[in-house]
């Protein structure tokens, strides 16, 4: 869960641990109740076995692209790699014949 | 593996206007397809639906899905007739037989692992029975 997100901040502490007294104190923000605390999601292609993505299920590519129509970034998704771009190649090529819009304003 | 004849899926939209002429627009496509050495293996009209986005003052259209067969070169030939053609309004080609061959590969080897992992999750039950036992002897 966030402890991935604590190394890292540990690690950066220890760095700037002795010059300066702000860098010293992030660590601590780290670990304090008040950051978000991301459940960190699974790939639901994974879970659902897909291998291949098709560019005209409109329906299922409409999941990945939020209000703006840009593609939902896998940070937020959970999309593992292979499948982040799979979804994302598909999702151009149905932009491409006007299935998804490029932009929505 | 370059002896294999390659597999496509073309899309293209149809001006909805002229709507009456997309069987015939797309015997055409065929036609010239088979001319070419292709083959077409299937043949769908997705419908007419709306656009994403105007394409030529166009707000809707007619789409209708072909796989082809071929070496490559039917592609080529159908695609410079879709350019030239005015009721065509946008065509995409996507080439599907090294994603689909990758997929069933993929799938293979999904079945290979759950044909062995019931062996494998004896063992870890079976680790896991005196664990749990340590457990509960700890407790008391």
């Amino acid at each position: 869960m966030s402890t991935n997100y604590e190394d890292r901040q540990r690690g950066g502490g220890g760095g700037g641990y002795d010059s300066d007294d702000d860098q010293d104190r992030r660590p601590m923000g780290g670990r304090g109740p008040g950051r978000r605390m991301h459940r960190r999601r699974v790939c639901r292609f994974c879970i659902d076995k897909v291998d291949l993505i098709d560019f005209k299920d409109v329906r299922l590519l409409l999941n990945y692209l939020p209000e703006r129509g840009k593609i939902l970034p896998r940070r937020i998704s959970g999309n593992c790699a292979t499948h982040q771009r799979m979804l994302a190649e598909a999702i151009k090529r149905a932009r491409n014949i006007a299935l998804l819009p490029y932009t929505t304003d | 593996m370059s002896n294999n004849k390659r597999q496509y899926e073309v899309v293209f939209i149809v001006d909805p206007t002229t709507d009456d002429e997309v069987p015939k627009l797309t015997e055409s496509f065929t036609q010239i397809v088979t001319d070419q050495g292709g083959t077409i293996t299937k043949s769908e009209v997705m419908g007419k639906r709306q656009l994403a986005y105007e394409i030529l003052h166009h707000k809707d259209g007619t789409f209708v899905l072909l796989e082809i067969e071929g070496s490559g070169r039917e592609i080529a030939e159908l695609e410079r007739r879709m350019r030239v053609n005015d009721r065509v309004l946008r065509y995409i080609t996507v080439r599907v037989d090294e994603d689909r061959r990758r997929a069933e590969k993929l799938k293979a080897r999904r079945a290979r692992k759950a044909a062995k992992r019931p062996t494998r999750g004896h063992g870890s039950s079976a680790r896991r029975g005196p664990a749990m036992e340590f457990a509960e002897s700890g407790g008391e």
